[in-house]
C-alpha cells in the first residue's frame, strides 16, 4: 500500500490530488467565514448589526450567498466575446488558487517546496491582472472597459514597489525560498521579525499590498459612484461569484504574504518558548497572523474614505517605488556590510 | 511514454498552437492571448530544462508587462482588423516565399551542426548544490558585469531619449500642483464676510 503511493505514477499523482484537496478545501470554507468576519467588521464600525439572520449570528450568509449565486441565470451581454467573456473569471480565480501551492503553514509544510516561491508567488500576481482586463474588454460595454483600464494600470504600478520591497526581504535572508525566509526570522521571538529591520517597508507592503488587491481605500476599479461596478458589471451568477472568491483569496494570500516576510510566519512570538506546546511554534500562529492581517484589511475598508486615482498613481510611483528602491539600496549597504551584526543580514548570524 | 516526455510535448504543443494561432486570429486581442499562451507554455519548457528563475522571469517580464502593455494599445485600437485581414490573401505568396527561404536556412544550418569536444559539460545544469538563481547572479553581476552595465546603460538612454522626444510642455491645459493644494488652509481659502440683511454680496 505504502509502496503504491510513493512508488507508481498512479499513486503519486493521487498522494498530491489529495495534499491539493487537503489545502484548498480549508482555504474555501476558511474563505466564506472570513467574507462573514469582513461584513461584520465593516458593519461594527458603522454601528450595524451586519448579517446576522442565517444560522446562529448569521454564521451561515456567506453559504447562502454562495447557493444564491449558483442558482441565478447566467446573463451574457449582446455583442461580448463569449469565449474571453468566461475565461476571465475562470483565470481570476484559478490564479488565486494556484498560489497557495508554495504558502508553508509550517515548517515544511508545503505543496511545492521550490527555491524561487517568492517568485512565483510575484509571476502569479502579475498574471491576475489579466483576469480583469479580459473581463471588462470581453464585456463589450464601457463602465467595465474603464474599470479594467484603471484596473490594470493600478496592478502593475504598485507591483513594481511590492517587488522592490521583496527584494530587501531576499538580500536579508540570502534566499528566495519561504522556510528560509521565516528560519531567519528565528532567534528571540518577535524582536528578530523582520517587521522590526524593515519596519518602513512594511507598512509600504501593506499598503501596496490594499492596492494590488484593489480593496478599499483603492478600490477605484470598482468604484460604484463612478463605475456602477468597474469591470464586473456585466458579470452574473457563478462567473461573479468566481470573480468574487478570486478577489477574496487574492487578499488572504496577501495576508499570507505579510505574515511570512514580516510576522515571521510560524514562529512564537514570544522570545525562547519556541519548544512549548501550545505557545511554541505552529501553524496556529501561521493562521493568528493572517486573521490579525485580514482584521486590519477589514478596519482599513470600513474607516477610510476612497482614494482619488491621480493621487493613487502619484503615491504608486512618486512615492513608493522611490521609497522602495532607495530602502533596497541601503539594506544592500547594511548588510553587505553587517551593521550592527546581522541584524540586516540574517546569514551573517547563523539564524 | 514518461511523466517528463508528456509534459514536454503538452508544452510543446501548446507553445506551437499559440504561436500559430498569434498569427492566423482575425481578432487582435485574440492574438494577444494567443501570444500569452505561447509566453507561458515556453516559460514550462524552461522549468523543465531546470531553470527556473528564467521561467519567472519570462512570465514577470514578458506577460506580467509586456503583453499586459500589448493588449492595452491593442484594445483601445480603433482600426477595423477585419478589412486589414483581408488583404492577407495579397501578401500570400511573398510571406509564403519568406518563409520558404528561412526554413531552408534553417535546414542548411541545421543539417551541419555538430558540437565541438567537451560543450556537452557546459550544456549541463550547473552542478552541486548552487541553485541557478545564484548561478545566473554570479555571471551577471560578477563576471560580465560590465556587459550587463553597458547594456543597462543603453537602455537608460534609450529610455529618456524615447521621454525627451515625446514630451510637449502645454500651456493650455490646467496643471496641479500638489505641494500648493497641500498647503491650503481655511485662512487662505476662505474669507468671511458678514451680509447684511437685503443686501446680497
Amino acid at each position: 500500500m505504502v509502496d503504491f503511493f510513493t512508488n507508481t505514477n498512479l499513486g503519486i499523482v493521487l498522494v498530491i490530488l489529495g495534499q491539493c484537496l487537503l489545502l484548498l478545501v480549508p482555504i474555501l470554507v476558511a474563505l466564506a467565514f472570513l467574507m462573514y468576519a469582513d461584513r461584520k467588521v465593516w458593519a461594527a464600525v458603522q454601528i450595524r448589526k451586519g448579517p446576522n439572520v442565517v444560522g446562529p449570528f448569521g454564521l451561515l450568509q456567506s453559504f447562502a450567498d454562495f447557493l444564491k449565486y449558483i442558482v441565478k441565470e447566467i446573463v451574457v451581454p449582446a455583442g461580448a466575446d463569449k469565449a474571453v467573456f468566461f475565461l476571465a473569471p475562470m483565470i481570476a480565480f484559478v490564479l488565486a488558487v494556484i498560489s497557495w501551492a508554495v504558502i508553508p503553514f509550517n515548517d515544511g509544510w508545503v505543496l511545492a517546496d521550490i527555491n524561487v516561491a517568492i517568485l512565483y508567488i510575484f509571476a502569479i500576481g502579475s498574471l491576475e491582472v489579466y483576469g480583469v482586463i479580459m473581463g471588462g474588454w470581453a464585456s463589450n460595454s464601457k463602465y467595465p472597459f474603464l474599470g479594467s483600464l484603471r484596473s490594470a494600470a493600478q496592478m502593475i504600478s504598485y507591483e513594481v514597489s511590492i517587488g522592490l520591497i521583496i527584494v530587501g526581504i531576499i538580500i536579508s535572508t540570502n534566499s528566495m525560498n519561504f522556510g528560509d525566509i521565516v528560519a531567519a526570522q528565528s532567534g528571540a521571538g518577535f524582536l528578530s521579525w523582520y517587521i522590526i529591520p524593515h519596519f518602513p517597508m512594511f507598512f509600504l507592503f501593506f499598503v501596496s499590498a490594499l492596492a494590488e488587491t484593489n480593496r478599499p481605500p483603492f478600490d477605484l476599479p470598482e468604484a460604484e459612484s463612478e463605475l456602477v461596478a468597474g469591470y464586473q458589471v456585466e458579470y452574473s451568477s457563478t462567473p461573479f461569484l468566481l470573480f468574487m472568491i478570486g478577489e477574496l483569496m487574492a487578499v488572504v494570500l496577501m495576508c499570507a504574504l505579510v505574515s511570512l516576510l514580516f510576522l515571521g510566519g510560524w514562529l512564537s512570538p514570544i522570545p525562547g518558548v519556541s519548544e512549548w506546546w501550545i505557545l511554541g511554534d505552529g501553524p496556529h500562529w501561521m493562521v493568528l497572523k493572517m486573521v490579525f492581517c485580514f482584521f486590519i484589511f477589514a478596519m482599513v475598508k470600513a474607516i477610510t474614505p476612497r482614494y482619488r486615482y491621480d493621487q493613487l498613481m502619484r503615491i504608486g510611483w512618486k512615492v513608493f517605488l522611490p521609497l522602495s528602491l532607495a530602502w533596497v539600496v541601503i539594506v544592500a549597504f547594511l548588510a553587505k556590510f553587517e551593521v550592527l551584526g546581522g541584524f540586516w543580514a540574517r546569514w551573517a548570524i547563523g539564524a | 511514454m514518461t511523466v517528463f516526455a508528456f509534459t514536454f510535448y503538452l508544452f510543446a504543443i501548446s507553445t506551437l498552437i499559440g504561436g500559430l494561432f498569434t498569427v492566423v486570429s482575425r481578432n487582435p486581442v485574440h492574438s494577444v492571448l494567443w501570444l500569452i499562451l505561447a509566453f507561458l507554455s515556453s516559460a514550462g519548457l524552461f522549468v523543465m530544462l531546470g531553470a527556473e528563475f528564467v521561467a519567472m522571469l519570462l512570465i514577470i517580464v514578458y506577460v506580467g508587462a509586456v503583453a499586459v502593455l500589448f493588449l492595452f494599445v491593442v484594445m483601445m485600437l480603433d482600426i477595423d482588423f477585419a478589412a486589414l485581414k483581408a488583404e492577407m490573401t495579397k501578401y500570400l505568396p511573398l510571406a509564403l516565399l519568406i518563409g520558404v527561404v528561412i526554413i531552408m536556412q534553417l535546414a542548411l544550418a541545421l543539417g551541419v551542426w555538430g558540437f565541438a569536444d567537451g560543450v556537452d559539460g557546459r550544456l549541463a545544469a550547473p552542478s552541486g548544490d548552487m541553485d541557478n538563481t545564484r548561478a545566473l547572479g554570479l555571471l551577471i553581476y560578477d563576471k560580465y558585469i560590465m556587459l550587463f552595465q553597458l547594456a543597462g546603460l543603453i537602455l537608460l538612454v534609450a529610455m529618456i531619449g524615447a521621454i525627451v522626444l515625446t514630451l510637449r510642455h502645454r500651456v493650455d491645459v490646467k496643471r496641479q500642483n500638489v505641494m500648493e493644494q497641500m498647503s491650503r488652509d481655511p485662512a487662505m481659502a476662505m474669507e468671511l464676510r458678514d451680509v447684511k440683511p437685503g443686501q446680497g454680496l
